[in-house]
């Protein structure tokens, strides 16, 4: 259907990429990140230290210093701008996390949060009049793994694999300058075995064409889960004043590659991915909460088996089908409904005229009954009519007789005397 | 700077916080481009116009190639739209571009369903859009947009003004597309009948109600271009796809005995406003405009038609849920009263039948009581006839006895009388 055509001269099409651009800095952008993890694994200093602000502070304290005796989940936004750039950032924590002695189901009130934006921007695309729809949907949860060197707690196996499809997990290694470059190692090779055993899925960087790219992408993959330090203090090294955590022994920096991932991080999820880290909440985690809830919808009720293979329609041509098919049920149910009643019709007049042919038989046997009585009557009153009519014959013949003879007499009487 | 849409929307609930060094989120805009790029561009033109005002030529003159096969005849039955899809390729930019032309417009007779084929394909596109955005299991990402884009109205350069039809298929595509209206073959007007022709035109459709496409004046870096822009509305076009030498260089233009019309020269026509405008400018605002602004009202109608509204927004939130189970259950409480219905009219009918066929019988036992009686009858006569003949037949027999007798007592009589006689006689 498709032909490629080539240009023979300008057009100009080749300016759309600028005018993407201009568009995308007039609306601004607004992206929310989650840090899930146990008191004291300096969650907030590292998003102090990413996004070189004191989103954090003496007024606004950070979720371990707020302390709740269940798990809550709050957000803070705050809008940032650079080089004509406005971004309004959400971070969303949860204060309480992994506390208590107990912490079972301590990730609920995280996954009911992560729904619940889905929720909101679910009805608000439903909606018949819809606005420019702002997009709160949680787009990186930053899950921090404590130091121990051993490898993951059940609480961080359970919560990644309830979380590991809503919404894109990025684990890190807190605190990474309590252990030295071997342990670390040992510990990410541990964790990332742990991860694939449990089959969870983490954030995965995309692949792309660029050969460059690539490179660097596998370089990052090598170096998963990424093991941090973040700092709110900037302390002099070699007079360059960098952020970092001073020690006895020397100066932890955060910006240097070879004490942390802190630059890697930072690069990956602000500088490169976090266009990408949104495209994939919505285009998967989204629509998986969205099919998930649909499909819940429509189908209450109706006979599942049947309906398995057709999620690709929308509700509303579910409703059509079901009307069509319903329409055709019934058509043959008063199809059928129609035979059978024609049926007993036929069956109760077919009895009706036997009954009425056996009356008219009874009826003709009668009547031949009585006309053949009839005929017998007529005969033997015609045979006796015969007879009588014989006898009186035969009667008056004698008495003729009789009379003749007597007459015969007198006469010879008569003529005896003479 | 002016405030973005992003953080007038945040309001109070957000607080600006001051960097302290270089974060790194200013790359944001790069990386959505970057996204854009890699999935490649659509763009969907629509031209409408009366065959013969260079629809065609004009596209491959825009767009620097030759697209379609052969020109278009007169004697079209009705209007057709047809489309094509090209991928094209400037720089590193991919554009699937689709071009649709409107076949056979403005050569009948009787114009006054001309519109409606256009009308129906716009929608068309629309409702397949909305259609893949109700699924359940969608694909919006790489779903290939058919949205008409823009829509080039052709203006037959006659001069004077607007042709009704026009107007009213203008007035009928003008909420559903964006229409940017020009004046074809604009090399047959001189340039002061231009200037009067296009401010006719204007407010003939400014008077009409008649809303075209203004080029966007909100954002700085572009408002002052388009504003001016606008003003030449609508854009007097040539189009061609011939090169003739001017001076050293080989440019599109048509040559006439009197002279060459340079199509890139802006003395001449508007054609480079247009190109500017149409393309290098505004392609992007023009599919915005027609996603937020036609799409929109396109869906919000045709919801609305289908039953569905959204609750008041002072009182509980909107519920998809609660929308579509309501909706599902009257549909299905429709469904189960139409079955019941017809289960009624079949216990009518069934009663109805039944009596009938006990009125049937109940009439044949009638007729055979009455049959019956009459055999009775019969029967009863029969045998007080019989009776008679017994009757009749006892007399009888009692009189020949009785003859009988009395004949074997006179012939004893007789006989004894003859002996008597004989007797006699002998004595």
């Amino acid at each position: 259907m498709e032909q490629q055509k080539n240009l023979e001269g300008y057009v100009g099409f080749a300016n759309l990429p600028n005018q993407v651009y201009r568009k995308s800095v007039k609306r601004g952008f607004e992206f929310t990140l989650m840090v899930v993890g146990e008191s004291g694994l300096g969650k907030s200093t590292l998003i102090n230290s990413l996004f070189l602000t004191d989103l954090y502070s003496a007024e606004y304290p950070g979720p371990s210093h707020r302390i709740k005796k269940t798990v809550q989940v709050e957000q803070s936004k705050v809008l940032v701008k650079e080089g004509g750039v406005q971004l309004l950032l959400t971070i969303v924590d949860t204060p309480g996390f992994g506390d208590a002695v107990d912490n079972s189901n301590c990730w609920q009130p995280v996954i009911d949060h992560i729904d619940s934006k889905f929720e909101d921007y679910l009805n608000a695309e439903s909606r018949v009049n819809r606005r420019q729809m702002p997009d709160n949907r949680v787009h990186c949860c930053l899950y921090f793994i404590a130091p121990s060197g051993h490898g993951l707690k059940p609480l961080d196996i359970e919560f990644m694999k309830r979380l590991h499809e809503k919404v894109n997990i990025i684990p890190l290694i807190a605190k990474a300058d309590t252990m030295t470059p071997e342990e670390c190692q040992q510990f990410k090779k541990q964790i990332m075995r742990e991860i694939q055993e449990h089959k969870i899925k983490t954030y995965e960087f995309p692949e792309t064409d660029d050969e460059e790219e690539n490179k660097i992408v596998k370089k990052i993959k090598d170096r998963l889960p990424l093991a941090v330090v973040g700092s709110n203090t900037i302390i002099e090294v070699n007079g360059k004043r960098v952020r970092g955590r001073q020690y006895p022994w020397g100066v932890a920096e955060v910006e240097n590659g070879e004490h942390c991932d802190f630059t890697i991080l930072r690069n990956m999820l602000i500088r490169t991915h976090m266009q990408d880290l949104k495209d994939v909440t919505n285009n998967v985690h989204y629509e998986n909460y969205r099919s998930r809830k649909l499909a819940a919808v429509t189908y209450n009720g109706a006979d599942n088996n049947k309906n398995k293979g057709q999620l690709t329609k929308s509700p509303l041509a579910q409703m059509e089908e079901e009307r069509r098919d319903h329409v055709a049920k019934m058509k043959k149910m008063e199809m059928e409904m129609e035979q059978v009643f024609e049926m007993k019709v036929k069956e109760k007049l077919q009895k009706l005229k036997d009954s009425e042919a056996e009356l008219q038989r009874r009826h003709e046997q009668m009547k031949k009954n009585l006309e053949a009585q009839h005929k017998e009557l007529e005969e033997k009153r015609r045979q006796f009519e015969e007879e009588k009519n014989n006898w009186e014959v035969q009667q008056r013949l004698v008495e003729q007789q009789k009379l003749d003879a007597s007459r015969t007499l007198e006469k010879n009487k008569k003529k005896k005397i003479f | 700077m002016a405030a973005t849409e992003i953080a007038r929307q945040a309001g109070e609930g957000a607080r600006a916080v001051p960097l302290s060094g270089h974060v790194g989120f200013d790359s944001m805009p790069d990386q959505l481009v970057n996204k854009s790029v890699n999935h490649g561009f659509c763009f969907n033109i629509l031209c409408v116009g009366e065959t013969g005002l260079g629809k065609s030529t004009l596209m491959d003159t825009l767009f620097n190639t030759k697209f379609e096969g052969d020109p278009t005849q007169h004697n079209q039955p009705g209007v057709q739209l047809k489309s094509n899809t090209y991928e094209l390729q400037e720089s590193n930019v991919r554009l699937k571009l689709t071009i649709v032309n409107s076949v056979g417009f403005g050569d009948q007779i009787n114009k006054e369903d001309s519109y409606k084929p256009i009308v129906e394909f716009i929608d068309t596109q629309f409702e397949a859009y909305l259609q893949e955005e109700l699924k359940i299991k969608r694909t919006l990402h790489s779903y290939h947009d058919t949205r008409v884009h823009a829509c080039l109205y052709f203006i037959s350069p006659t001069g004077h003004s607007l042709k009704s039809l026009d107007l009213v298929t203008m007035k009928k595509l003008d909420s559903k597309v964006n229409i940017i209206p020009i004046i074809a073959k604009s090399d047959a007007i001189s340039k002061s009948e231009l200037a009067k022709f296009k401010i006719k035109i204007t407010s003939e459709l400014v008077s009409n109600g008649v809303q075209i496409y203004q080029f966007p004046t909100d954002d700085e870096t572009v408002a002052e271009i388009n504003s001016t822009m606008n003003g030449h509305l609508p854009f007097a076009v040539v189009g061609s796809t011939e090169e003739v030498k001017i001076g050293n260089k080989m440019v599109k233009a048509r040559q006439y005995p009197w002279g060459t019309v340079q199509v890139e020269n802006e003395n001449h026509c508007d054609f480079v406003k247009l190109r500017e405008m149409l393309i290098r400018v505004n392609m992007e605002d023009l599919r915005e405009q027609t996603h937020t602004r036609h799409y929109e009202l396109y869906r919000r109608c045709k919801l609305e038609e289908m039953g569905f509204k959204d609750t008041d927004p002072d009182s509980k939130p909107f519920s998809l849920q609660e929308t579509y189970e309501a909706k599902r259950n009257e549909f299905m409480g429709e469904l189960q009263k139409k079955e019941e219905e017809m289960r009624q009219m079949f216990v009518q009918r069934v009663k109805e039948k039944e009596a009938e066929l006990k009125e049937a019988e109940k009439e044949l036992h009638e007729k055979f009581d009455r049959l019956k009686k009459l055999h009775q009858d019969e029967k009863k006569k029969l045998e007080d006839k019989k009776k008679s003949l017994d009757d009749e037949l006892n007399i009888f027999k009692q009189k020949k006895t009785a003859a009988e007798l009395l004949q074997s007592q006179a012939q004893q009589a007789g006989g004894s009388t003859t002996l008597k006689r004989d007797k006699e006689r002998k004595n």
